[in-house]
């Protein structure tokens, strides 16, 4: 296929989605999934074919909506309808009401509620629009239209501009510039080059790239392209948990679409660029989503982290540079190449530009999957997206981050979020994970249950992180056991700080945040817990006696 | 100048803490000069005694009956050192620790039994889940380290500590 | 760990070029190829470490050898890191030694190590390195797991008490010796050194019974048979053997 070619494809499809006078989108993501939503995509799909509607009625599966609370989903378009809670035996009652107001028995969530009204969807733009399954969908809703346009348009060096000049930063949490990262491979002189995806998501309550792989593959597959164009790559990976089965279903298939219609492969849209993608499933390992220690996994080896620098930009797989991003950085790429890096650098903050995808998980009326600008506040993203908390509970603290970043309490929750001003909370925008917690939550069970995950998923190969977080956790038990003195609260702050300062790896040094920075907003309950032997929160079970042993 | 009132004391351990402090020779003569030695296996007083200046402890906390002890000890002693390994670390006791307390019962006094099998229930005092080190229970003004610890190591610092410092980290002495 | 030549920390260039820096406060030089540790074991400034030697790769990853660098007050490690012109590198302070002590301590507590009825007593790094840096106490809990000893090889042994888990058996079976019979499985503390698939080390078909392993232990967790309390020795064969392959070549 060549460029001209990808236009009458996108031009046929929509002329063909045209002809639907009413379109019904039920998402088929894992979390919807998880409650059925496949039946009523069958009895949808079953109900319009009795009816014989279905040359004016299209029914089919889409990416994730985002209020996964109210799963399964349902979208009527053009009526602009969403329902909630939607069982198979409803499907009746929204064909009836194809056109019509929504059905009056039915959940039905207004189109300019909060939740959606202050989102700004780019990385999710197609999520639950087109059908992940489609290629044809895809490029009907603008899908390799980048790529086609730095292949023919822009050489490698220009496009390594536009993603500087967008001010887009690594979204996999640290939120390196992007740009400076593609013009250091692009200006690594080896035989070869790769391009990694980083789809080993793996902080609790974080589902946000499997949300993107699932609801939009093709957004990813085209974001790699475009960057091993832009940096002189000829094969990629997709390094995707094994825990995803239907993310690695959808990818696979969409690799394969892709290939057969020559975007990917040799000699793509038939210029000399050849790029190929193949999934590498992670075997669950938390560490593999540091990129040292992912590359040893692609290469077959223990997956632990090495020392950096040299980093994967200078000597990466196999020693030839390599550029790793996370899934939500590629998904990015595709809209700044076609709207340009201005209308990107437009949106957001000073230093961080464009939108954030967060899961919202926790005590918090709306979980799901959100993508606002950066510069939103806590509040904003809780109470007016969430929806607040949930039975008239009183909001405690926010943790984003996931096991290496850490709570923020009530007084901060005006602050907007940017990768600096979490940074300085003591927390880190991290990949987007964001778990709300309410008064019933213990601050130091919170931290205990972070330095459990920490303790299991530690590789142990560096000696702090491997010895230092049973410590911390036997210390963390004590304390929520009521059996703590005060020297072990200076013996864990101690070790907080050995562990942050010595350790290897990302996972290592910043494996004691969750502790700091409840110690920091929460040192009254860790006091409580060991002074008065008691949880503030009513969540512990302190030990009656006040019998101090080891 | 009235003589400094030292005592020591041997929990879990073997006597060799003990058999080293003996081995001081003729050091001890030096010894006897300066201290009384209130409480002691090596002497006959049964009650742990009030305002003992330097108390030495041999062996690690493995029963009830030598926590009561430490227990009882600190706040009768100005300085509390814990005297070789065991008392520092556990120890060649605390190679115990990983095995379940009525598993090594049955296995020492059941099976491995030839006369009246079954683990002592009166007269011994019942063994705690892991034989620990003394500073997990009390304040350790002082660590001396060996199994058994030097002669001229113990004599060094009992001489500083009586002299009112405390060597700390400025001796070089090994585990083991 | 197949590849020998291990990454290392710091530019890559051109060789042979002199890099002029400061180890605590002397001048020194060196190679640019050339990492901190090895500038400074030039220069007689020893630095503690347990999972280095000189013929393996550096991993980085007991963090004893942890320095300071001036100009930005981190803490590299000196195994893994190459020497930049104008550096200026601090080996010892009070707070490189609170964490090595801090870390010697988390070693001793990690797995069960009774020096007074070790092979190694004497002659073991750990328990020296503890001696030199003034550890004598460990603060926190020790840990007591339930490790096994593997006797099922005919002549060496393994004790996994006394494993702190440097590697160094598991890089010169495969990096010296070409066999790869050890290696690591497991996650964090749980990690233990293995022979080939987890079989006894009797059972394997690729120990090589070479023993450079045993040679190299930094502690008494592998030993020869037959060794009595304190009776371990070693001898040095790295440095002759690579001397020696080097000429070859």
């Amino acid at each position: 296929m060549i460029p001209e070619e990808l236009k009458d494809v996108a031009a046929q499809w929509q002329e063909q989605a045209g002809q639907y006078a009413h379109q019904v989108y039920v998402c088929t993501a894992a979390g919807c999934l998880s409650s059925n939503s496949d039946q009523v995509l069958e009895s949808l799909q079953k109900e319009v074919k009795d009816r014989d509607l279905h040359e004016q009625c299209l029914v089919k599966g889409v990416g994730c909506m985002g209020l996964c609370a109210g799963g399964p989903l349902v979208a009527v378009q053009p009526d602009g309808v969403l329902y909630a809670h939607v069982t198979p035996e409803q499907a009746p009652a929204i064909v009836d009401a194809l056109g019509d107001e929504p059905a009056a028995d039915l959940e039905a969530i207004e189109a300019d509620a909060p939740f959606y009204e202050r989102q700004e969807p780019i990385a999710l733009e197609n999520c639950g629009r087109v059908d992940p399954e489609s290629i044809e969908e895809c490029i009907g809703a603008d899908g390799y239209a980048a790529l086609a346009r730095c292949l023919t348009a822009l050489s490698p060096t220009e496009v390594v501009n536009v993603i500087s000049k967008s001010g887009l930063r690594g979204r996999g949490g640290a939120g390196y510039p992007t740009g400076l990262k593609w013009s250091t491979v692009e200006k690594a002189r080896a035989e070869r080059k790769f391009v990694v995806c980083n789809a080993d998501e793996g902080d609790p309550g974080a589902f946000m790239d499997r949300s993107i792989l699932e609801g939009d593959p093709h957004r990813i597959l085209e974001g790699m392209a475009i960057a091993a164009y832009a940096v002189g790559a000829d094969q990629g990976y997709v390094y995707i948990r094994a825990e995803y089965p239907l993310a690695i279903e959808r990818l696979r298939k969409a690799i394969r679409q892709a290939k057969r219609m020559d975007l990917l492969g040799g000699d793509i849209m038939g210029s000399n660029f050849s790029f190929d993608i193949q999934l590498r499933l992670g075997a669950g390992a938390f560490v593999c989503g540091e990129e040292t220690a992912l590359m040893a996994s692609i290469e077959g080896k223990r997956g632990t982290p090495r020392p950096r620098p040299p980093y994967p930009a200078n000597y990466g797989l196999w020693g030839y540079p390599t550029l790793i991003n996370n899934v939500e950085t590629f998904a990015n790429i595709g809209p700044i190449l076609r709207e340009g890096a201005d209308w990107f650098a437009g949106i957001g903050t000073e230093k961080s530009k464009g939108t954030k995808v967060f899961a919202l998980a926790g005590s918090v009326l709306n979980t799901g999957l959100i993508e606002v600008p950066m510069g939103t506040t806590l509040r904003e993203i809780i109470f007016d997206i969430g929806g607040g908390i949930p039975d008239g509970r009183a909001f405690k603290a926010v943790q984003t981050g996931g096991p290496s970043g850490g709570c923020i309490p009530e007084q901060y929750l005006d602050v907007a979020v940017d990768y600096e001003s979490l940074r300085e909370l003591g927390s880190i925008m991290g990949s987007g994970g964001m778990i709300v917690m309410d008064e019933t939550a213990c601050m130091v069970d919170v931290a205990k249950f972070f330095m459990e995950f920490c303790r299991t998923e530690s590789c142990g190969h560096c000696l702090p992180c491997r010895a230092g977080t049973p410590q911390m956790l036997g210390l963390l038990d004590r304390i929520t056991r009521g059996e703590a003195v005060m020297r072990d609260l200076e013996m864990l702050e101690e070790l907080c700080d050995l562990v942050r300062n010595t350790a290897l790896c990302g996972l290592g040094q910043t494996a004691p945040n969750p502790v700091l920075s409840t110690l920091r907003y929460f040192r009254d309950e860790y006091l409580a817990h060991i002074e008065d032997r008691t949880c503030p929160a009513g969540k512990c079970k302190m030990r009656s006696t006040t019998e101090v042993n080891r | 100048m009235s003589k400094a009132r030292v005592a020591t004391a041997w929990l879990e351990a073997c006597s060799g803490c003990h058999m080293s402090f003996l081995d001081m020779d003729e050091g001890l003569l030096e010894l006897a000069e300066l201290i009384e030695l209130v409480y002691s296996p090596l002497v006959d007083a049964k009650e742990f005694p009030e305002q003992v200046d330097v108390t030495l402890l041999s062996g690690g906390v493995g029963n009830e009956e030598q926590l009561e002890l430490v227990r009882h000890i600190r706040p009768r002693t100005k300085l509390l050192v814990s005297l070789g390994d065991c008392a520092v670390t556990g120890n060649v006791p605390a190679m115990r620790n990983h095995i379940p307390v009525e598993q090594l019962l049955e296995r020492t006094f059941v099976q491995e039994a030839d006369l009246n099998p079954g683990a002592p229930e009166a007269v011994v005092s019942p063994l705690r889940p892991k034989v620990q080190p003394l500073h997990n229970f009390v304040e350790v003004d002082e660590y001396i380290v060996g199994c058994p610890p030097d002669a001229e190591l113990i004599k060094f610092i009992v001489s500083e500590l009586l002299q009112g410092r405390i060597p700390g980290r400025g001796v070089r002495s090994r585990f083991g | 760990m197949s590849t020998p030549s291990s990454p290392i920390r710091g530019p890559v260039e051109a060789p042979r070029q002199i890099r002029t820096l400061k180890i605590d406060g002397f001048d020194v030089s060196g190679r640019a190829e050339q990492t901190i540790l090895q500038v400074a074991l030039e220069h007689e400034i020893d630095i503690p470490r347990l999972c280095h030697v000189e013929g393996l790769s550096a991993i980085g990853a007991c963090r004893l050898c942890l320095v300071e660098i001036r100009a930005t007050g981190r803490l590299v490690p000196a195994c893994v890191t190459r020497i930049e012109e104008g550096m200026e590198v601090i080996t010892d302070s009070k707070r490189i030694q609170k964490y090595r002590r801090s870390l010697l301590e988390l070693l001793f507590a990690e797995r069960n190590h009774i020096c007074a009825v070790c092979v190694a007593n004497g002659n073991c790094e750990l328990q020296i390195l503890a001696e030199e840096l003034g550890m004598d106490h460990v603060r926190v809990p020790y840990l007591n797991p339930d490790v096994p000893v593997d006797a099922s090889h005919k002549q060496l042994a393994v004790d996994h008490n006394r494993c702190i888990l440097c590697t160094r058996c598991v890089r010169v079976c495969d990096e010296v010796e070409g066999a790869h019979t050890w290696d690591v499985e497991g996650r964090g503390v749980d990690a233990r050194i293995i022979t080939d698939m987890r079989q006894p080390w009797g059972d394997s078909g690729t120990c090589t019974n070479c023993g450079k392993c045993v040679e190299l232990c930094p502690t008494g967790a592998l030993f020869e048979k037959g060794t009595c309390v304190a009776e371990l020795e070693r001898r040095e064969f790295l440095p002759y053997l690579t001397a020696m392959r080097r000429t070859e070549q």
